[in-house]
């Protein structure tokens, strides 16, 4: 299975990556190529095994450490937008939002 | 440069610690000492940001600490930090044009736990983009360049780390270590690399490449080195739910802990160590051969036994790395939008068009090739064939080394094809570069801890790494056939003199 | 259950998920505060923000509350959840994906029964899961820009799925009124919609009788029942319009207008969504241990409806009064205080749903917020038991409480002068001069007329300034005239 230039556009836009048509071309033969080597992998037969999403659970079954509830955190906006772009009256500036 | 002064930078962290100890001189002065060192080597383009006030103080507080009597064996000895490390008082770039002179609010904990042991940050470290790379050939601040042949690479993403630890900038450097970041770079570079069991560092204040694989390690000159340093480097976190909840260790002392009926020659006596005849294909380089097997008889040598095993699915553990990685990177880089920190594009119509364009000139080619990778397999009607199918490979996989283990207590083998390449040698062909990672994404996608020891030059005088891997938090027995390893060889003694000086 | 009633030939199918906010203090992955109304990101933390190397760790207190609900509604609590990552781009979602809980949720099933009318209706629920809240965008504006603040980034959510179950907005209003009536009584949501704790999303489509399910459209973001009821009417209007136009109804996300009383398509949401859910590699399984689910079972309140069937069998009251004592936790156990302290469950409901509940609505107040305690309504209620106060009394001495007195009831029952006389010799002379002063109704009373016996009884009370107690009266000016 080899993807189509469609694909490319598709994901970019899923992705959010604007790509210039020489990008999008030399994307598309080199994903072409990734996955060449991928397809060897479908091959084979892995029914009743269980995916390993975290090494974690490799040996015995992780489970989620709980946090208590309570309020840790203090007012750290000054030093949390430090690196924001665009900043007024405390809020985050983005381009017209329409829902 | 003085006698006293080659002395200062040829020193490694243990062996700082000590002298510290005796005053032999101040942190102060060694602080000063690397820093020029620094200056001195800066086109090797190693280090992404420096700043001697925050090193030079620091280093003070060293002093005064030690005056105070409340130093540890690594107070006042210098340190820097990989790039993917966040920091309150530096930069923190992950080496991305996103990221440009990012302040992070927080250190890492990482960094918080080395610099509460008294230890000096002299800079931050260049690395590939978000650690995407093999060769450090990847990051938006320029190329970083191996001080055994400035027209070679010295290994990716860890590559300013092991640069600057082999060209004796710094004693040592905190890596990461997603497919083999950190131990390939060691490889590359001649120095000492470990990447411990998945949760052993925190991943807190770690810029995230991929969640279910990053592990922060030490790179320093000797596997003593980095036990000093993994001991404090490690340790539970609280603020990372994958961060293993068990009591401070200390891996010198495991380093060190004599093994049952061994002797002086042979420390190693009943240490049964796994060669996966996986590891030793056509493809492996004559050179990379003939150096690892020569390593393998010095560990016989030692009392090893070494034993035949497999790894069959260390192949597929390319395809399998190579759809989680970027799966997981596709998720964790959608937060680089241009809305809350980093790079926003000066020119847009709409909000989609400044989504894209920012994405667009804030990442780098090898970035975005692994965000479309890893938005691809995740997508509608492939995740089943792509993400699951890796993930219950990536099961059987793990399995494979369990299998191993009843067999060998350690496994050992190659960590890369060949020595270092040329820097630009595999620029169109990035799945090149992916093939050449065989030996080092096994241990990373079921966790393992593993290490890169210098183990001598192969062609080009260029240097050779011997791979061991360990079972789960098994760091002690590794570090501890590694430092035997080193206390019988002198491969991790040698420096890149003649490429410095030149 | 009869056949639902039809709109224009057409059957409505409805099925709901609502966001309830969880009650926490703090975040479901972060220590930043919850609080309503602060400063904008002023408490979104960096865990918040998604700053580079912040990582989620989850709060206990939301998955207690998922458990705690869970079982409310009597359904599978999961021993082991998994939390997903759903990708997609919006300002108010600072890591570009939202923490949910995907293929395995933490509760599974479950039901709600619901009264429409006469009639008995139970709601089958699909799931809960966990997941954090998004941000806000704030559309006044800043130079044609959108201000973004993510105070509310990461508080946590239980999103409880419906069945397609309910069959219009009447019965659709009536799951939402009765499920936020039980999150706020089992104190796992404060349930203020006004602050958006508490948010329906309504997936409604029409067919002819008999046919399969039509297309479904989802209305986002209702944040009162009065909208609900509207939005689900006016979408389930412009769909039988388009059907009988011969027109398609496409699946689609719409807001609701309030304003204009419409429905339209959100802009947002047009690009087909690809969410690109996986589990969230930074967040293990969640794993609940059975011990853990029986604690919180242990410490569940009585649920309304078991609490009124109580109040039906022990204390006598009437299934509609048990319902009404059983409106919200704080009136059932304001009843319980009452009825204990006045040993009288019949009059305790009666005051409860007359004076107290007039005054409470007058005032918009909370039962939790009565000026008057409970024990001391009842010391009033049993001042009317022993004849010491009339109703007419009783209710004189309640307005003087509610207005704030702190006297005690029979302190006001004196200084009102509202005492009863219950001194019977005093009464028996007030009785001989009436009966002296008035032959003439006397004669009339011996002839047989029953109106001359009420007007000496008019006499004694006038005489007794109104203290004498009439049955009292009644009772001796009989004896006196045998």
């Amino acid at each position: 299975m080899s993807l189509t230039p469609e694909d490319v556009n598709r994901i970019a836009l899923l992705a959010r990556l604007e790509l210039s048509s020489t990008e999008q071309a030399a994307m598309l033969r080199q994903l072409n190529g990734f996955f060449g080597i991928v397809e060897r992998m479908s091959a084979i037969d892995t029914r009743g095994v269980e995916p390993l999403f975290t090494p974690l659970s490799a040996v015995h079954a992780a489970a989620l450490r709980l946090r208590d509830d309570e309020v840790s955190e203090t007012d750290q906006r000054a030093l949390n937008q430090r690196s924001a772009p665009v900043v007024e009256d405390g809020l985050f500036l983005v381009p017209k939002v329409v829902e | 440069m003085t006698r006293a002064g080659a002395a200062l930078h040829d020193m490694g962290v243990a062996e700082l610690g000590r002298a510290l100890a005796v005053g032999q001189f101040s942190s102060l002065e060694l602080t000063q000492h690397l820093l020029a060192r620094v200056a001195a080597f800066e086109h090797l383009g190693a280090f992404l940001a420096c700043d001697p006030a925050v090193s030079l103080s620091a280093a003070r507080e060293a002093d005064a600490r030690r005056a105070r009597g409340e130093a540890t064996p690594l107070c006042g000895v210098p340190i820097a930090h990989k790039d993917i490390f966040v920091t309150r008082e530096l930069p923190s770039t992950a080496g991305s044009k996103m990221l440009r002179d990012y302040a992070s609010p927080f250190d890492a904990g990482v960094v918080e736990r080395l610099s509460a042991a008294g230890m000096v940050t002299l800079g931050k470290l260049n690395c590939d983009e978000f650690a995407m790379g093999s060769a450090n050939e990847n990051s938006a601040y320029g190329p970083v360049k191996n001080p055994w042949d400035l027209q070679r690479v010295p290994g990716g993403s860890s590559g300013g780390s092991a640069a600057a630890v082999a060209a004796r900038l710094v004693p040592a450097a905190t890596g990461t270590d997603t497919g083999g970041s950190i131990r390939q770079p060691a490889s590359f570079s001649g120095v000492t690399g470990i990447k411990p069991t998945y949760g052993v560092c925190s991943r807190y204040g770690m810029i995230a490449f991929a969640s279910s694989l990053d592990q922060a390690g030490p790179l320093a000159r000797t596997a003593e080195d980095c036990a000093l340093l993994l001991s404090t480097m490690s340790g539970f976190d609280a603020r990372d739910s994958t961060s293993a909840e068990r009591a401070p260790q200390d891996f010198h002392a495991q380093m060190l802990m004599r093994r049952e009926g061994t002797t002086g020659e042979r420390p190693l006596h009943g240490l049964r160590i796994g060669l996966p005849r996986e590891f030793f294909p056509q493809a492996l380089a004559a050179d990379v051969e003939g150096v690892v097997h020569a390593a393998l008889v010095e560990m016989e040598k030692l009392g090893a036994t070494l034993v035949d095993v497999s790894l069959p699915r260390t192949e597929l553990s390319i395809p399998v790395y190579y759809i989680i990685a970027p799966a997981e990177a596709s998720s964790n880089l959608s937060r680089f939008d241009g809305v809350k920190f980093g790079h926003r594009a000066a020119q847009y119509t709409d909000l989609q068009s400044m989504y894209q364009r920012t994405r667009a000139e804030g990442f780098g080619a090898e970035v975005k090739r692994r965000i479309m990778i890893g938005t691809y397999v995740l997508s509608h009607g492939y995740y089943d064939a792509y993400y699951l199918q890796a993930q219950k490979l990536r099961r059987m996989i793990a399995d494979d080394f369990q299998a191993c283990f009843k067999a060998c207590d350690l496994i050992a083998g190659p960590v890369a094809p060949t020595v270092a390449w040329k820097i630009g040698a595999q620029d169109d062909d990035p799945v090149k570069a992916y093939l050449a990672d065989i030996f080092t994404l096994p241990a990373s996608l079921a966790g393992l801890p593993g290490m890169s020891l210098p183990a001598g030059l192969g062609d080009a005088d260029m240097p050779v790494g011997l791979q061991l891997i360990g079972n789960y938090f098994d760091e002690g027995r590794l570090l501890q056939a590694a430092h035997a390893f080193q206390q019988a060889t002198d491969h991790h003694l040698r420096a890149p003199t003649a490429a410095l000086s030149a | 259950m009869n056949a639902p009633a039809l709109i224009r030939g057409f059957e409505v199918v409805i099925g709901l998920e609502t966001h309830a906010q969880l009650s926490t203090r703090s975040k479901i992955f972060s220590g930043a505060s919850t609080q309503f109304g602060a400063a904008p990101n002023t408490q979104a933390c960096a865990v918040d923000l998604g700053l580079p190397g912040t990582l989620p760790v989850l709060n206990r207190g939301a998955v207690e509350r998922a458990i705690r609900f869970g079982l409310a509604v009597g359904a599978k609590i999961a021993p082991l959840s998994i939390f997903a990552r759903k990708n997609y781009f919006y300002p108010d979602l600072p890591k570009g994906y939202q923490i949910s809980q995907y293929e395995i949720p933490v509760v599974q099933g479950g039901h709600l029964d619901i009264r429409i009318g006469e009639l008995n209706k139970r709601v089958n629920l699909t799931r809960a899961h966990l997941e954090e809240d998004a941000g806000k965008s704030l559309h006044e504006d800043y130079a044609g820009q959108t201000g973004i603040d993510l105070n509310r980034a990461g508080t946590p959510l239980l999103e409880i799925v419906t069945e397609p179950d309910m069959r219009s907005s009447a019965e659709a209003v009536e799951y939402a009124k009765a499920l936020h009536a039980l999150v706020v009584w089992l104190g796992v949501c404060d349930g203020n919609m006004q602050e958006g704790s508490f948010r329906c999303d309504a997936n409604v489509s029409v067919r002819r009788p008999g046919e399969a399910l039509g297309t479904r459209r989802e209305v986002k973001n209702l944040n009162s029942f009065r909208f609900l009821q509207q939005a689900i009417d006016a979408e389930v209007q412009w769909q039988i319009d388009r059907i009988e136009d011969g027109l398609q109804v496409a699946q689609a996300t719409v807001l609701f207008d309030p304003d204009s009383g419409e429905t339209r398509a959100m802009r947002s949401k047009e690009d087909a969504h690809d969410y690109r859910y996986f589990p969230d590699p930074d967040l293990p399984p969640l794993v609940i241990v059975p011990e853990w689910v029986e604690r919180v079972r242990k410490e569940m309140p009585e649920l309304p409806a078991a609490m009124a069937q109580r109040f039906q069998n022990e204390d006598g009251l009437a299934a509609a009064d048990a319902g009404l004592m059983t409106q919200s936790l704080a009136f059932a156990r304001y009843y319980e205080v009452l009825r204990d302290a006045c040993g009288q469950p019949k009059q305790a409901a009666n005051w409860l749903m007359g004076e107290v509940s007039r005054r409470l609505n007058a005032e918009a107040r909370d039962i939790a917020a009565s000026p008057v305690a409970a024990p001391v309504l009842a010391a009033l209620i049993l001042r009317i038991a022993d004849g010491t106060v009339s109703n007419n009394g009783a209710r004189q001495v309640f307005d003087v409480l509610w207005s704030g007195s702190a006297e005690s009831v029979d302190a006001l029952i004196e200084a009102k002068g509202l005492k009863q006389m219950s001194d019977s010799a005093a009464l028996e002379a007030i009785v001989d001069d009436v009966i002296a002063a008035n032959a003439k109704s006397v004669d009339e009373y011996r002839a047989g007329k029953e109106k001359a016996f009420n007007a000496l009884v008019g006499q004694v009370m006038k005489s007794s300034k109104g203290k004498a107690n009439p049955a009292q009266a009644s009772e001796l000016i009989k004896r006196k005239l045998s």
